[in-house]
């Protein structure tokens, strides 16, 4: 039993500390993404960077043919392309006066729509060595390496570490923007922070649960975290936690069969999780209501 | 800045919604140590100007000064109180922890809540009497418990001027009461405070101004003479019996 929860094996220990570190890093971030009501904003950052990974590898392979997936140059696409996302549903919403969800099914078909379009077009070019760039929908936790891991340690630090310092006027973003305005905050670029961090946190998990799944994992441990608690610091310290968990569970799940996806059972995870967070939170509330009636 | 400058000046506000122009070239300037109520119908933009002069909406025109400043010059001495019903209150903070943001712009950037600061937050919920519900959640208050953690919010800033957009909407008696004496509290303290009111029946009990609105100033000047049967009509467009006018209910204890 202890050496199914640790692991002695080198490669499944690479992988877990690699999906564990954005777990967490997504969880933490998840929570002021869900009390800004903007879940979908994670989910249209995740589909949008499809066409900047394309347009990277064709980038790449047009400067030096024999290493057309550069790693750099992907991270730089799937952040610009991921942003003018995010960014086209922002300007939607504003100037063309459309609702928010009618902005975001806008966006994310064009995006992602355009993005396998041109993913078809890469596939096609003789001797493209595009074999891997498909990965990125699904993830591909199981060929993770040392490198990657060092680099998701960053990454979730940055990302936790930005979250703690702006608790304090994040939180209040999410609870009352005219207050945080009127207290001389700009409402406009604390939530061009929060997409910031979000949009990091996607992007790393391209890596790792892929670019379908990776709004599930920022979404999914917050809303859990929300029904066991009804305090911000432990909503984000359970959530942080509920993320680490699913990682962790669903890496070492799907490490046990071959070829299963481990960005999948990382989803379901979180999914169980979830469930028993809901099932404590409504105990917990008729609890609390008979406590009052009695 | 000048020591006698007026709290609040606005010459020529105008805020437009597209095509609908919900506040038009009002000007007022308020007197440092008066109670003044904005009323106006129903859409008169009496919220929007409110938000117009803190830079909330955008401004088509108009100049706005507080304490003769730029608002970003003299932000600590100017407290708002949005609606109530503005936020969601279902929100997983405790109630001490809504009047500790009224600090936050102090405290800055990075930095903690402090025991310190708690300890303020207490005193300003004292002040309004709701400091046993610090560690309560939000959502099991009531409402008027919401709105005093609301001005709770706004005193424990200590401002000069406060804004509040209908701290009398949808609370109980209690309440309506606590309201009124830290009303008169704030006066006696030399505060200025600009508020949005509804209820025309205690206007003259409440308040030592008032600024009649629909969409342009109507009037602005002491109750006797800025709020008589005229200036209301003229308001709300046609006549207008205030039932109980000399028995407001909130006082009539």
């Amino acid at each position: 039993m202890t050496e199914w929860l640790i692991p002695t094996d080198y490669n499944t220990r690479v992988v877990l500390a690699g999906t564990t570190l954005l777990g967490t890093a997504a969880g933490v971030a998840g929570v002021f993404l869900i009390l800004r009501g903007r879940a979908l904003l994670g989910d249209i950052i995740g589909h949008a960077t499809l066409p900047g990974l394309a347009g990277a590898f064709l980038v790449g392979r047009a400067v030096d043919p024999d290493n057309a997936r550069s790693t750099p140059l992907l991270v730089a696409g799937a952040m610009i392309s991921g942003a003018a996302g995010a960014g086209s549903v922002s300007w939607l919403t504003r100037r063309a006066g459309l609702k928010d969800d009618a902005a975001l099914a806008i966006v994310l078909g064009l995006f992602f729509g355009g993005g396998a379009a041109l993913f078809t077009l890469v596939q096609q070019l003789p001797g493209a060595n595009s074999a891997g760039l498909g990965q990125f929908m699904f993830g591909k936790a199981a060929s993770m390496l040392a490198a990657d891991v060092q680099t998701f340690a960053v990454v979730a630090v940055v990302v936790i570490a930005a979250v703690v310092a702006l608790r304090k006027e994040l939180t209040l973003l999410c609870f009352d923007p005219d207050y945080l305005a009127a207290a001389g905050r700009s409402p406009l670029l604390l939530d061009l922070a929060l997409a910031a961090i979000v949009l990091t946190v996607s992007v790393a998990g391209l890596w790792s649960v892929g670019l379908i799944l990776v709004v599930a994992t920022l979404v999914i441990p917050a809303a859990a975290a929300r029904n066991v608690t009804d305090r911000i610091g432990r909503m984000l310290l359970l959530s942080g936690l509920f993320g680490f968990a699913g990682a962790y569970i669903g890496t070492l799940v799907s490490a046990s069969a071959p070829r299963m996806s481990t960005g999948g059972v990382v989803v379901l995870a979180d999914a169980a999780i979830f469930v028993a967070a809901l099932l404590y939170g409504t105990a917990r509330k008729r609890l609390a209501a008979r406590r009052i009636a009695d | 800045m000048s020591v006698d400058a007026a709290p609040l000046s606005v010459r020529g506000l105008t805020v437009r919604y597209d095509d609908y122009e919900a506040v038009s070239e009002l000007s007022f300037e308020l007197t440092p140590g008066r109670l003044t109520a904005v009323v106006g119908p129903n859409g008169a933009g009496k919220s929007t100007a409110l938000k117009g002069a803190l830079g909330l909406v955008p401004v088509a025109a108009g100049e706005i000064a507080f304490f003769g400043s730029r608002l970003s010059d003299v932000r600590s001495r100017v407290a708002y109180v949005p609606q109530r019903a503005a936020v969601d209150w279902d929100f997983p903070v405790t109630a001490g922890q809504v009047v500790e943001m009224g600090l936050y712009r102090e405290i800055g950037w990075l930095k903690r809540v402090t025991r310190a600061h708690r300890e303020r937050a207490t005193a300003a919920m004292e002040r309004v009497g709701v400091a046993d519900l610090a560690g309560r959640q939000i959502a099991d208050l009531s409402g008027g418990q919401q709105q005093r953690v609301f001005l709770a919010r706004a005193l424990v800033q200590g401002a000069d001027l406060y804004l509040m957009d209908e701290p009398f909407a949808g609370v109980d008696a209690k309440t309506e009461r606590a309201i009124v004496d830290l009303l008169s509290a704030m006066r006696d303290a030399g505060k200025t405070v600009l508020l949005v009111h509804h209820d025309l029946a205690t206007v003259d009990h409440y308040f030592d101004e008032v600024l009649l609105l629909n969409r342009t100033l109507v009037s602005f000047g002491p109750v006797e003479t800025a709020f008589t049967q005229e200036q209301i009509t003229s308001a709300y467009g046609g006549p207008l019996t205030i039932v109980g006018r000399d028995a407001p209910v909130g006082a009539a204890t």
